[in-house]
């Protein structure tokens, strides 16, 4: 090893960024993990269940956590970088005047953030009570609520709407989000294990169901838990006296536009770049791709490396992606990072 | 059962790509591409004005155009609104009402050249 | 040297323009409909006559319109026309004195320092430096007029329009006319040791010439020549609008108005446009680079009988263009008429539009098709009149056709009708007597083409205004700064300027700013523009909203769901419909608490 171990400053404490840290530091570099919330763990300290297994992304975080605290990792909370600039040979990030610390290398595990499903106005979110977004249901059900509509009542049909600020122009993004379809499929099985009277819809553009082991839980939430399936997109919601809702697509199988009444409407909320991707890019120094996330240098060759030589990046700050898929990037980016530094001795 | 006109009105069992009439296709195609981008999601059909007051379906308006079907999609065409609703949700941004305003003017045409039957 | 014959090509132009001229008028005025007629007859009997010709005075000499919007430009337009009618006037008043009688051949002035050339009649000098004082008028416009079409910039003109063979003949022409005129009477002062300051001035330079006599009759001659070549081209040129204008202003005062159909008014119009441009340089479209539909090119494709409907409808029909015209051609009603003529062969008949039976109630509400898009009004609207605990009848909740102004704006009028004439009795059969409305663009064509008899039509906010006033309603003021967007329909569209402020003003301040009202931008999601594509639309309105946020609102309000929509794609301000704030900042009423402190300030959930 060096006699001065290097110094990486990995920027956001998500899950992306916890496994990026424990690696490097478990091979001798040194990390200042630094978090804009007041604890690290990210979406998933939100989240009730994972799919495909429905296991508990608690356990994941806490393995993480304690893999943070090794000796060589220092994490910062509550504090975010507002600034980047290059400096010789090394990187100075700032957090406003607070907080000011130079690094050899860094790597931006920023994530995602999820889209505002009040910008749909038209799917009443915000406006109509019983309007939830996936988030929403995946709070409700880690807090171990019972899922009831706003006036308490158990609901009897609830439609899941697939695509909400995804493959949207009107939204502004036109990309796929990727894990909405299949955590669709895993809250529509989750519902259904709870209220086991209650229809349940999912209203879909196309299913991209892309893990091997996904269309065997779509084939689960079909034959055991009666999941049915309408290949539409919905168009608009009205609130009704009741407070119940009347939505309305089309059945594009049949041809036909389609009102349902439903008591209560989940929202699969896509992910749209980290709102903090501007503080990075704002000098120029790391470009973004079309969509807004971070822009690698090469699709195939180098996922992890920014547009910027020394600044490395992983999770879904590169594109959506399941937890499983952010840790194995994770541990890419990783090794990304050492090889550039063994290449520079 | 008012609805099951669209049975009978069909004009054959099966879509013959060979006998397709691109005329129409064509001219509009001249002015506006964008409706060759529709990912069939129904939002159209969903929230149109008019399909809330009969049997009618925007979406399908783009797929007989593209499959040449001009005498049903002469008949379908007029039930139009052009209340804009279906451009203002497209979520491809396709420009409906432009494409139905072509297609209406396109008709037209081929109707005062004693074309169509 | 005697002969006169120079003045056969100005005697032969100004016989083939007043024969078109005579032409031209006796067909667009009997090519009026008769009611039209009959309107014309009428108030040239009557006292709006000189009505009339003093705004023929006003706009057509001195140009008034153009000076308020470019003073440079209102000045060179001015010299022109308001220097050459004076330029006539004087000169028959200085012949007129000269030959000691009120007939002179009417030639005489235009030419007189040729027949005149002894200064033996009274004032002779007076006239003499007024002639000259006044071609200088003139010739600092022709000047002006040529520094334009070089350097456009200079007057503050983005863009100018381009010219046909006919417009270069007579701007050619009339660029030549008064150099020539000069140079002509100079070389008469010259000859005769007259001249006041302008013409001896030059006159002695020439007459170092040694043979100055020579060229006097040759000079006199190209002046002839570019006058007649000025007035045959004028009516096929841009130069047309000079007497159209004259003819359109008296049609104009008479009533006359188009009726959804061309009629020789629509000629008269199109004849009227000068091409001065100001219409380009105010039209959004060309933020989106649109570049040849603007309502000049649409008066000129009318003209040449080359209008297509890429051109047609490719315009968002604002009527920022019409507020700033000059001339005051109704831009917008023009381009909706030629649309009615391009769309008449197919117009829909809706044979299935059935007459549901209505629930009596006192307040019928029209949300129409945009507003279903934007529960975010709906909701308010029902939790208004819940508030005020009015007997209304949501119209269209379930299902209701269209109001038809989308239709009317794509120029299918008559398919338009059927979707009226369904809407009316549906509407009058619950027995109400107010309609209340939530959307500009139905509010249009519910005041202009619905029947509705007694019933009275209001938008939302002049529903909100009475409540408000009969203190059924109570809202609190907030410390918020909010920016009102006028909507096109609404604004240029219906002149609602003022009502949507003062009810705005109860809860909130507004911010003023330069382009609201008349010069108000267009949201850029206009129902009216056919053609546009949806980064050209972003491109119109991200410009509106860089220039809002400048002022740093705290909330953008409009009355219209279709601008709510449009603005709310760009996140940067956020964005609420006049009905939203008012129900956010309602005071419920019991609350006696609450009721009693009318200035007691919310606290913003919504920031």
């Amino acid at each position: 090893m060096m006699n001065k171990p290097r110094h990486i400053a990995v920027i956001g404490g998500g899950i992306a960024g916890m496994e990026t840290a424990s690696r490097l530091a478990q091979a001798g570099y040194k990390i200042t993990l630094i978090e804009k919330e007041r604890i690290t763990g990210g979406h998933l300290t939100q989240w009730s269940h994972l799919f495909p297994d429905s296991s508990d992304p608690a356990i994941v975080v806490s393995r993480l956590s304690s893999a943070l605290s090794h000796q060589n990792i220092k994490v910062i909370t509550s504090t975010e970088i507002t600034d980047i600039s290059k400096n010789g040979q090394y990187f100075n990030l700032k957090s406003g005047s607070e907080m000011s610390l130079n690094a050899d290398a860094i790597v931006v595990t920023s994530g995602f953030h999820l889209f505002d499903a009040s910008r749909k106005e038209e799917y009443g979110y915000g406006l109509f009570d019983n309007v939830l977004t996936s988030a929403d249901l995946e709070l409700m059900m880690k807090n171990e609520k019972p899922i009831r509509t706003a006036s308490g009542k158990k609901p009897r049909r609830i439609a899941i709407i697939h695509c909400v600020g995804s493959r949207d122009a009107k939204a502004g993004n036109t990309y796929c989000s990727k894990v909405c379809c299949i955590t669709g499929i895993k809250q529509a099985i989750e519902l259904n294990k709870r209220l086991p009277e209650c229809e349940i819809f999912c209203f879909y553009m196309d299913l991209r169901l892309y893990g091997s082991s996904f269309d065997g839980l779509y084939l689960t939430a079909q034959q055991k838990h009666k999941v049915q399936f309408i290949r539409g997109r919905l168009s608009e919601a009205a609130e009704k006296p009741d407070k119940s809702l009347q939505i309305k697509a089309e059945d594009t199988l049949s041809g036909r536009p389609l009102r349902m009444d439903v008591d209560m409407i989940i929202l699969l909320v896509g992910m749209e770049p980290g709102i903090s991707h501007n503080n990075f890019s704002r000098n120029g120094s790391v470009q973004l791709d079309e969509n807004g996330f971070l822009k690698c240098k090469d699709v195939h060759a180098a996922r992890n490396l920014t547009t910027q030589t020394g600044i490395f990046m992983a999770g879904t700050c590169i594109c959506p992606m399941s937890v499983s898929e952010t840790l194995e990037n994770a541990r890419s980016a990783a090794l990304e990072v050492i090889n550039y530094f063994e290449r520079k001795m | 059962m008012k609805d099951l006109d669209f049975l009978t009105s069909t004009p054959s069992r099966q879509i013959d790509y060979e006998k397709f009439d691109t005329r129409l296709l064509d001219s509009v195609l001249e002015n506006e591409t964008s409706f060759l981008t529709c990912m069939s999601c129904g939002g159209c059909t969903a929230t149109c004005s008019a399909g809330n007051l009969t049997n009618f379906n925007v979406r399908k308006i783009g797929l007989m155009l593209r499959r040449g079907e001009i005498d049903q999609l002469s008949v379908e065409i007029e039930k139009c609104m052009f209340c804009g609703k279906c451009t203002l949700v497209c979520p491809r941004d396709i420009n409906i009402r432009n494409v139905v305003l072509l297609i209406k003017k396109g008709i037209a045409l081929l109707k005062t050249e004693n074309i169509l039957s | 040297m005697n002969g006169k014959y120079f003045i056969i090509p100005f005697l032969a132009g100004m016989a083939y323009l007043f024969l078109i001229l005579i032409v031209r008028g006796i067909r667009w005025i009997s090519g009026l409909s008769k009611i039209d007629k009959l309107r014309l007859f009428q108030s040239l009997k009557s006292g709006r006559t000189l009505k009339s010709l003093k705004e023929a005075f006003v706009e057509g000499l001195l140009h008034r319109k153009i000076f308020l919007k470019n003073p440079v430009l209102g000045y060179m337009h001015m010299s022109l026309a308001f220097g050459w009618f004076l330029l006539i006037v004087m000169g028959h008043v200085e012949a007129m004195v000269a030959e000691g009688s009120l007939s002179v051949p009417f030639y005489m002035p235009i030419f007189f320092r040729y027949f005149k050339t002894t200064e033996d009649f009274p004032l002779a000098r007076f006239f003499s430096f007024m002639m000259d004082l006044l071609l200088l008028f003139v010739l600092s416009g022709v000047g002006l007029a040529m520094l334009k079409r070089f350097k456009k910039s200079l007057f503050g003109m983005k863009r100018t329009t381009r010219l046909k063979l006919f417009d270069r003949i007579a701007l050619t022409s009339l660029w030549l006319i008064f150099p020539l005129r000069l140079l002509a009477e100079s070389i008469a002062a010259a000859i005769s040791h007259n001249g006041s300051f302008l013409t001896s001035g030059i006159g002695k330079i020439l007459s170092s010439s040694q043979h100055i006599e020579l060229l006097n009759t040759p000079a006199w001659l190209a002046y002839s020549l570019v006058l007649g070549f000025f007035f045959i081209a004028l009516p096929n040129s841009r130069y047309m609008h000079i007497p159209a204008e004259i003819l359109f202003i008296f049609l104009r005062n008479s009533g006359i108005r188009l009726k959804k159909q061309n009629t020789t008014y629509t000629d008269v119009q199109v004849f009227s446009c000068s091409r001065c441009g100001i219409c380009l340089d105010n039209c959004q479209l060309s933020t989106a680079g649109i570049r040849d539909t603007q309502s000049v090119y649409l008066l000129k494709n009318i003209r040449n009988k080359d209008l297509d409907d890429e051109h047609l409808f490719n315009c968002l029909l604002c009527g920022k263009c019409q507020i700033d015209c000059p001339v005051g051609i109704e831009t917008i009603d023009l381009r909706i008429t030629q649309r009615i003529e391009s769309t008449r062969q197919y117009n829909s008949s809706y044979e299935y539009l059935e007459i549901n039976s209505s629930p009596s109630a006192k307040v019928v509400y029209f949300a129409g098709c945009m507003t279903h898009l934007t529960p975010g009004i709906i909701t308010a609207m029902q939790k208004i009149f819940e508030t005020a605990g009015e007997n209304y009848w949501f119209f269209d909740q379930e299902k209701a056709p269209c109001c038809g102004r989308p239709l009317m704006l794509a120029g299918q009028y008559e398919a338009a009708s059927k979707l009226i004439e369904n809407n009316s009795r549906q509407i009058l059969a619950s027995g109400a007597q107010t309609l209340v409305v939530s959307c500009p663009i139905c509010y249009k064509v519910f005041k202009e083409d619905y029947h509705l008899f007694n019933m009275e039509v209001l938008m939302h906010f002049e529903y909100i205004r009475r409540l408000i006033d009969r203190e059924i309603l109570q809202v609190a003021r907030s410390p918020q700064r909010l920016l009102y967007h006028d909507p096109c329909e609404l604004g240029r569209g219906m002149g609602m300027y003022k009502e949507p402020r003062e009810v705005l003003a109860m809860t909130g301040t507004l911010v003023s700013i330069r382009n609201e009202k008349e010069k108000a931008y267009c949201c850029g999601g206009s129902l009216g523009n056919l053609k546009i594509k949806q980064e050209e639309r972003d491109m119109i309105r991200n410009q509106a909203v860089n220039d809002y946020l400048e002022h740093s609102p705290d909330m953008l309000v409009t009355s219209c769901p279709m601008c709510k929509k449009t603005f709310a794609r760009n996140t940067r301000i956020p964005v609420l419909d006049i009905s939203e704030i008012i129900t956010r900042n309602m005071l419920s009423p019991g609350i006696p608490g609450l009721t009693e402190s009318k200035e007691c300030i919310l606290e913003e959930e919504y920031i």
